[in-house]
């Protein structure tokens, strides 16, 4: 039986700088994970995209426009103060949704799930997706669903799983070598693979080796101005989406462009001058 | 035909008449029933809603009848608890109105789910820190006791009070409904609450969020409060369109004008703390979390302040201040215009912590998102209507549910 050290905690890096918005993650994605489609797929607020590509620009005119792409899979937020309870987690009223305390990733429950949406009510990032429609794929093509993966049935939430599946098999083989180490290439999610630009880091947290701890830095005390976040990175040019609603997600994002970072956050008038250059507690540099 | 069936000395229409009028409104009925087998054979499919709208007209839908169903558990606090006699005169019909409120209610959830075999998963795997969990508990056990308040009217029909033991268990029953009366206002102030929590909570939505006490948060209570104060005001207009369609005063005015007045004051102190609410989360909350209160307002083509000044001023502070003013209050016209603002408010507040909590983008890059339902959705909100409407022309027509009618109609049934 693996005993580890000390729990995981799965996280994402993205680098919306090398981005190109190929979709090629998207795509992946549903590969991987068994994601039906449908027929018109030009109507997104009811199409399944566990990971949804968002075109972003800084809303300046010509010549000075630039635009960006935004990859988003579920967040997998830790909640106020990184306790595990996050937004999704907390309303379900069946216990469908579940925080992984050893990893960090929050799971869905398929077969618990009885399609009442107040998570998908709860997520800010609109990263819970309902299956409107039974799950159907041209004929054929279900003989290449992944066996890892258990398709859903209509009526109930799915979301990403930062490839859970991928988790599991990593584990297995860790067993196998008689190992209590996960190496860091032994679990990576799908679009983490599939990036042709490597846009993409994923990774432990936790794990002072893994490439994204060295990238995100992240602290491990609250915010000195908003205790309910925790794991802000102390790398000036890493952010995440909505930090200052207290979601603590494990998805951050990087990026040289001051605009596109200023996006990943409300700020009132004048607001984002001053928090800018704040990058974690200084004190635990 | 069913003349047996009338309770004695009432008047009621032609048997013909009457059922004529039931099959228009079942016709409505069985569109409402074709469309709620829709949804559950094809799936929900057949609704407008999205995954930026989860929520949607049904749970509007739901949110609003209970509210307005509020009449039953506070009318019952008043008469039982706090001993308003006068109320016993239309204790029945809140009773029967919140019955109807609260199995539609169960019905829209069953239609909304997305699995509905697995309904009961909320049960056996509950997770008691979801205000959903809480919802489901307190509402079904609170229908259980509105089934058990109605059942006595029920026993009290012509006939069934004829059996003996029918009789003495009507009877019986009346004299421990202080018992359920009581549990029903715990059981509601439980349920009407954790509504508003089901809102409050959601901290990934700024719209939406409040602060609180312990777990609760604001809205917990401000949907109790409304509750009580506006559901009355349903009941009253329910009891105005039955004396309309029936062509009979069936409530004495004093029983009328006392029923608006507590109401009156409870919309009062209610609307203070909702302004003080809004004031608090619109200058402290939002901003804390980055947004200006314009952000909610403006950006789209229907949520404007229009809405935050109709529910609030229009149909909050003015209904409130004209049932608290006796002369307005018993000015026929001002007070039915009183509990139409008043209804048409507390569903406007239901809309607003429903739908424009799903419609506002909270992403700096995401967009404002607007629906239409499907004529499925809004057959299967009518639906309930016109149960409602079906099961109030039913206990009218045969159980006793005004105790003033036959003296308040004996000089025209008199002269007739």
């Amino acid at each position: 039986m693996i005993q580890d050290k000390k729990a995981h905690m799965f996280g994402m890096v993205i680098d919306l700088d090398k981005c190109t918005g190929c979709g090629s993650c998207t795509v992946s994605c549903m590969a991987e994970n068994n994601i039906p489609f449908k027929e018109d797929e030009s109507n997104k607020k009811d199409s399944l995209t566990w990971m949804r590509v968002y075109k972003v620009s800084n809303g300046k005119s010509f010549p000075d426009t630039q635009t960006a792409y935004l990859p988003r899979p579920c967040q997998h937020c830790g909640g106020k103060g990184d306790h595990g309870h996050s937004p999704c987690v907390t309303v379900c009223p069946a216990t469908a949704t579940d925080y992984g305390y050893d990893t960090g990733i929050v799971s869905q429950i398929y077969t618990r799930c009885f399609g009442c949406r107040y998570c998908m009510a709860a997520c800010p990032y609109h990263a819970r997706y309902f299956n409107w429609w039974d799950p159907v794929w041209p004929e054929g093509m279900e003989k290449y669903l992944s066996p890892n993966v258990s398709p859903r049935m209509r009526g109930v939430v799915e979301k990403c799983s930062f490839c859970y599946h991928r988790y599991q098999l990593a584990r297995e083989q860790a067993y196998y070598n008689e190992t209590d180490e996960i190496a860091e290439d032994a679990y990576q999610t799908a679009c983490t693979t599939a990036c042709p630009a490597g846009a993409i880091i994923f990774g432990d947290l936790n794990n002072p080796s893994h490439k994204i701890h060295q990238i995100v830095k992240p602290d491990p005390h609250p915010d000195p101005l908003n205790h309910d976040v925790v794991r802000k990175s102390r790398n000036p040019k890493v952010f995440r989406l909505l930090e200052r609603l207290g979601t603590n997600p494990k998805v951050y994002y990087m990026s040289e462009r001051e605009w596109i970072r200023k996006l990943g956050d409300s700020y009132l008038n004048g607001e984002w001058e001053k928090v800018k250059n704040h990058y974690g507690s200084a004190s635990h540099d | 035909m069913d003349a047996a069936l009338i309770p004695e000395g009432a008047k009621r229409c032609s048997f013909p008449k009457f059922m004529l009028g039931i099959a228009i409104v079942g016709a409505v009925l069985l569109w409402g029933v074709y469309a709620m087998l829709l949804c559950w054979f094809k799936g929900l499919n057949q609704t407008n809603m999205n995954d930026y709208y989860g929520f949607a007209l049904w749970i509007w839908a739901d949110l609003a009848v209970i509210a307005v169903g509020g009449g039953a558990f506070f009318t019952g606090l008043l008469k039982y608890i706090f001993k308003v006699d006068e109320l016993k005169n239309i204790i029945n019909f809140a009773v029967i109105i919140g019955f109807i409120c609260y199995s539609s209610a169960l019905l829209i959830l069953a239609i909304d789910i997305g699995q509905p075999l697995r309904g009961w998963f909320i049960f056996w795997h509950a997770n008691v820190h979801s205000m959903l969990t809480e919802v489901a508990f307190c509402l079904s056990a609170y229908f259980a006791v509105l089934t058990i308040e109605f059942i006595p009217n029920v026993l009290e029909n012509r006939q069934l009070n004829k059996v003996p033991f029918f009789h003495h268990l009507a009877h019986n029953m009346h004299g421990v409904m202080a018992i359920f009366a009581a549990t029903g206002a715990f059981l509601s102030f439980f349920h009407q609450g954790s509504l508003g929590g089901v809102a409050g909570v959601l901290y990934g939505r700024p719209f939406a969020v409040r602060e609180g006490l312990l777990i609760w948060p604001w809205t917990f209570f401000l949907f109790t409060w409304s509750a009580a104060a506006f559901g009355p005001c349903f009941t009253l207009l329910v009891t105005r369109i039955t004396e309309a369609v029936t062509g009979k005063k069936l409530v004495k005015d004093n029983v009328v004008h006392l029923l608006a007045k507590i109401s009156g004051w409870m919309i009062f102190t209610y609307i203070i703390a909702k302004i003080i609410d809004t004031i608090y989360w619109a200058t402290v909350t939002a901003p804390s979390l980055g947004f200006e209160l314009s952000h909610f307002y403006t950006g789209n083509s229907f949520y404007g302040y229009w809405i935050l000044i109709t529910e609030v001023i229009i149909c909050g502070l003015i209904p409130g201040l004209l049932l608290i003013n006796k002369s307005t209050r018993e000015n026929p016209t001002l007070r039915l215009v009183a509990i139409i603002l008043g209804v048409i408010g507390v569903s406007l507040n239901r809309w607003v912590m429903v739908l424009q909590v799903m419609a506002v983008p909270v992403m700096p890059f995401d967009t404002w998102a607007l629906y239409i339902p499907s004529w499925q959705e809004v057959a299967t909100t009518i639906l309930p209507v016109a149960y409602g409407i079906i099961l109030i022309a039913v206990t009218y027509r045969y159980l006793p549910v005004f105790p003033q009618e036959r003296e308040l109609n004996q000089s025209k049934a008199q002269e007739s």
